[in-house]
């Protein structure tokens, strides 16, 4: 069987769940990524000198995703035991991250008690915290009160912050409360036009030295319209960042690993921790790969290391599996 | 919206009636049990029809009823599913998987509708007047 799709893709996207699995089989065995310059290249395994080089960075972060706390169906019955072992992993990192992000999706049906679990499996792992929703976590009857309640404090707007750490300049953005709907034309995410002045105007004081990371849910380029993983005006957004030297875009929302390099920016979605999705256009629907047998579920699922090292602008990436 | 060129005084009063509920549901869409509480009160004895929700689409996508019937929306799925008027009329809450909802169509026209939380699942809804 192929590794590879003829779907007309993008060049990153170009791959089927199958050989996704084999590259996250080989990422999984520790390999440390590093994007220079556009090209991504492998700095050797981990424990090597080089790994432990960019361990010894400026800044180090983890992100996780895509809890979907409340799930309840196969693959996965018991996603707080598989978010328990992802906050664990982080626990049991030789190097501590500053902080750690999700990329939204904290709970499956926005429910107090699902936020409540979550929270108590993350707080183990005692670091701050910096939360954006996906669309599960606005499926209150308020359209993201409850959300905006509890995670949206210190923040602008609908939720949508900057904060800066270790010289890097973080922006968390929210593509979930717009949307562009799919009567006539792709129904596709959209950040909005507040929140992009809002975008223009932070970066806009910045050095074009600045490393940048934007942080968002639903992918901030085009993966695949027909399943809707995409941002109808994320253009705007890359085009208030496309002057700095190392902008990096880490989203949720696909439960599996694309990335892909465009000039200076790199686009990386991540995995889950609660169950996997197909590659795009590999299954009739976008929903959860029910078929993913109990003893496999855990190498379709992750957590992703950032390290930034100083004089170096782009970071060098690590994605592993929940697999021991 | 629920206002229709219905000339029969009859139905001019219903067709106020229905216009309160529409209100209510426009001023309450966070609320989407009023408007189908509402609706059924009026409506005693209608006629229902289904939508399934499967595979992150709406079967049948394009579904022609009368005025006055309900129509479930039922989620077979393994994902989560919220259904949304595109002009606001009615809003279910987010449907987990074997939930459903219902909506009475009081008044004839058409309804496209979403999956707010997949914003590329789209349905309409086609309500003919009622004996027509």
């Amino acid at each position: 069987m192929a590794d590879r799709d003829d779907k007309d893709l993008s060049g990153a996207a170009k791959m089927n769940r199958r050989g996704l699995l084999k590259c996250m089989a080989w990422t999984g065995t520790g390999v440390v990524w590093t994007l220079s310059g556009g090209v991504p290249r492998t700095l050797g395994l981990i424990g090597g000198a080089a790994a432990a080089e960019a361990s010894q960075g400026a800044l180090t972060f983890v992100q996780i995703s895509d809890s979907h706390i409340g799930f309840h169906l196969p693959p996965n019955p018991d996603p707080s035991a598989t978010l328990t072992e992802a906050i664990e992993k982080i626990k049991a990192m030789p190097t501590q991250p500053a902080f750690l992000v999700h990329t939204g999706d904290i709970s499956h049906l926005s429910k107090e008690e699902q936020w409540d679990d979550a929270d108590q499996i993350i707080k183990s792992a005692n670091k701050q915290v910096f939360f954006l929703p996906g669309e599960h976590d606005v499926a209150d009857a308020d359209n993201g009160k409850a959300y905006l309640a509890r995670y949206g404090k210190n923040t602008k707007g609908k939720g949508w912050y900057s904060f800066d750490h270790g010289g890097v300049h973080f922006v968390g953005l929210i593509n979930v409360f717009e949307f562009q709907p799919g009567f006539k034309s792709a129904g596709l995410a959209k950040i909005g036009d507040e929140q992009l002045e809002w975008l223009e105007k932070d970066v806009k004081g910045l050095s074009a030295s600045t490393p940048i990371v934007l942080m968002a849910h639903l992918p901030l380029w085009t993966i695949y319209e027909q399943w809707g993983w995409g941002t109808q005006d994320a253009g705007r957004a890359l085009g208030y960042v496309k002057r700095f030297g190392s902008v990096t875009v880490l989203n949720g929302h696909i439960h599996q690993i694309i990335q892909k390099v465009e000039g200076n920016v790199t686009f990386h979605t991540a995995d889950s921790t609660a169950f996997p999705q197909p590659a795009p256009g590999t299954a009739p629907a976008p929903g959860p790969m029910k078929e993913v047998p109990a003893n496999e579920l855990r190498k379709y699922l992750g957590i992703r290391t950032v390290n930034y090292v100083r004089g170096k602008g782009a970071p060098a990436l690590i994605d592993s599996m929940l697999v021991a | 919206m629920l206002t229709t060129m219905n000339p029969a005084s009859r139905r001019r009063r219903m067709t106020l009636l229905l216009g309160a509920v529409g209100v209510a549901a426009l001023l309450a869409a966070a609320l989407p049990e009023l408007t189908a509480a509402g609706a059924a009160a009026v409506t005693a004895a209608a006629s229902s029809a289904t939508v399934d929700i499967d595979n992150f689409a709406f079967t049948p996508a394009a579904l022609t009823v009368t005025a006055g019937t309900t129509v479930t929306w039922k989620n077979e799925d393994d994902s989560p599913h919220r259904i949304g008027d595109k002009n606001g009329t009615f809003k279910s809450a987010a449907l987990d998987t074997d939930d459903s909802f219902s909506h009475t169509f009081a008044a004839p026209g058409e309804y496209p509708y979403i999956c707010t939380i997949h914003p590329y699942m789209v349905g309409t809804i086609i309500v003919k007047p009622a004996g027509s």
